[in-house]
């Protein structure tokens, strides 16, 4: 089927997942007020959520197998890098959810709003990467971002989620105004804010230099605040540790998602004319973020801090792909997400039950001795750790690897020494978990405090995480060539770069 | 008239900035972000005259996102205050900030 918006069906077809999740976050809303607290802590509202997530996901998958779109000058693209990552996002807001079943009936939270909190933070992110108009861009964004700002500060009777959610929102704003001032620059040079105008009139020589420099220096402020790029990840690290477990790995991977995508193809697409100028500063970002991310991570005593420092050094990986900007390095970044997602979101569910359910145990001593008491979670946390470490046989390597070579195309020599060096550094703290949880001790005390269960649905998700990691670890061309596929709809307007 | 306009509103946006960084109240540091929305939007409305109308456009919905998150940070900031008794952010350091 071929959208060319003659008629406006054709428009309620091309934004189909964001309106079944828009619609469905509503049902969730009304039907988490309309019941009493003391009917139950709510799970049933987390299942109704990701009933909304499955056909959000089916929706997506038939605008991905039949539904094309005439020209690439609409707002919102129907190409299948969008769609991917809408997979993406869907993924990592199902697996967030699961995992907050029973944190949320634990911790009393609203369930209601949680949930529907989540589903708009995923249509802001669906946004983000469909938008071919900087407007629209910054309107995902902020959709998504005031969803996770209430989030982050969701645990009220909790001092530290409040500072979290303060210093998340204040620095979310603050990166935001950038943002926006870096796209009302960029539309006053180009006379245009969609990405496809913006791109020809760069082509062409038409811009205002003295507007369109300063505008793309504030929007890769802006994003790299997103991406939590090294020196404006300040906020990450106090956020991510202060959050609800589940709010932050949901903020850890699709967040970070949902601006990598954005950032991409505002980059490649829109600013290809520029890459002489904006090149530079984002290969010394993305080394920095490298280096600072991996090095911190080493020092840090609180597993969850440590992730997120972990999160900063893959952000860096990822902004490779970006200096990049070739088609390999788009499907390796595509490939990389959806691999960072799982494992991730999988290393936080394994948090989350270490910690029973609430914020406690998160000292990497708490993990002593874990792998004998726990011998299946012990198992699955040393595979989710390898792979976030990037060792060969996992998913994690195959998406560096593609990640190099994207570098590679471009030439990037310096950078992949810096990204391989960095990754060896990056083995010692995710080992140093793992060598806790089977040559340590427990902490004493450590029996009594114990995660008593593993919820069912954690289970699940773990198994299937892992399953998926070794499998795409070895056998990775299916899931390859998808995400290739996907990435060269992007090509159509960037004309690749070699 | 562009460019004068346009000094005007870069101006604000670096007051904007400096108030976040140098002011300690969260209040404050939320208005001087507003402000910060303010001066893009004075951009938006010079540009839109040698542009086409979209830059008006784009000022209602730049308010219309000010106000949601006007709504969500003064919640946020009521929150902590619960906890704290003040606002001022340098009193908050459960975290390493």
């Amino acid at each position: 089927m071929l959208l060319d918006y003659s008629s406006s069906f054709h428009y309620v077809m091309a934004l189909l997942p964001e309106l079944v999740l828009t619609v469905w976050g509503m049902v969730v809303l009304i039907a988490g007020v309309s019941r009493k607290q003391r009917e139950g802590p709510g799970q049933e509202l987390g299942w109704l959520a990701l009933a909304g997530l499955a056909l959000a996901a089916v929706t997506n998958g038939w605008l991905y197998s039949g539904v094309s779109e005439a020209g690439t000058g609409a707002m919102i693209a129907v190409d299948r890098f969008r769609l991917f990552a809408n997979w993406v996002f869907i993924l990592g807001a199902g697996m967030a959810i699961v995992i907050s079943l029973s944190y949320v009936a634990r911790q009393r939270l609203q369930a209601g709003e949680y949930y529907s909190l989540i589903l708009f933070a995923v249509v802001g992110m669906m946004f983000m990467g469909s938008a071919r108009d900087l407007m629209m861009i910054f309107l995902g964004l902020e959709l998504m971002s005031i969803g996770i700002y209430a989030l982050a500060g969701f645990n009220r009777r909790d001092r530290r989620s409040a500072e979290a959610g303060l210093k998340y929102f204040l620095l979310g704003a603050f990166a935001s105004g950038f943002l926006l001032f870096g796209i009302a620059l960029v539309y006053g040079a180009a006379g245009s804010t969609n990405i496809t105008a913006v791109a020809a009139a760069v082509q062409d020589g038409t811009t205002v230099a003295g507007l369109m420099i300063p505008g793309v220096a504030l929007l890769a402020t802006g994003f790299a605040f997103k991406v939590s790029a090294v020196p404006f990840h300040m906020w990450v690290p106090d956020v991510y540790e202060g959050a609800p477990t589940p709010v932050t790995a949901f903020m850890a991977a699709s967040v970070k998602a949902a601006a990598f995508v954005a950032f991409l193809r505002v980059f490649m697409v829109g600013l290809d004319g520029l890459y002489e100028q904006w090149a530079n500063i984002l290969w010394w970002i993305a080394a920095v973020t490298m280096v600072a991310g991996n090095v911190i991570a080493l020092v840090q005593s609180s597993v969850k801090r440590m992730l997120a420092y972990s999160s900063i050094a893959h952000g860096g990986y990822l902004l490779v792909a970006i200096v990049a900007a070739n088609d390999t390095a788009a499907s390796g970044l595509l490939f990389y997400l959806l691999v960072y997602t799982i494992m991730t979101i999988g290393a936080f569910a394994v948090v989350v039950t270490v910690g029973n359910q609430s914020e406690a145990n998160a000292r990497i001593e708490d993990y002593g001795g874990l792998g004998w008491r726990k011998p299946v979670l012990g198992v699955l946390m040393t595979v989710l750790l390898l792979s976030l470490a990037g060792f060969p046989g996992t998913a994690g390597f195959i998406a560096k690897y593609h990640l190099l070579l994207g570098a590679a195309e471009s030439r990037l020599w310096y950078l992949i020494v810096i990204l391989v060096l960095s990754t060896v550094v990056s083995y010692w703290y995710y080992l140093r978990v793992a060598w806790y949880m089977w040559m340590k001790e427990a902490p004493p005390g450590a029996d009594s405090a114990d995660p008593a269960i593993t919820p069912f649905a954690t289970r699940i998700v773990l198994v299937v995480s892992v399953a998926i990691i070794i499998l795409a670890g070895i056998f990775p061309d299916a899931v390859l060539e998808l995400a290739a596929g996907s990435a060269e709809s992007l090509r159509g307007v960037a004309g690749g770069r070699q | 008239m562009l460019t004068p306009a346009l000094l005007l509103s870069a101006v604000i946006f670096v007051i904007g900035t400096l108030g976040v960084i140098v002011r300690k109240n969260a209040i404050i540091i939320f208005l001087c972000i507003e402000l910060q929305l303010n001066a893009v939007n004075l951009a938006f409305v010079a540009l839109s005259r040698y542009t086409g109308i979209e830059g008006q456009l784009y000022v209602f919905f730049v308010m219309t996102v000010a106000a949601a998150e006007a709504a969500v940070g003064l919640a946020i900031i009521i929150s902590i205050f619960r906890h704290y008794e003040t606002v001022n952010v340098d009193k908050f350091n459960l975290l390493k900030w």
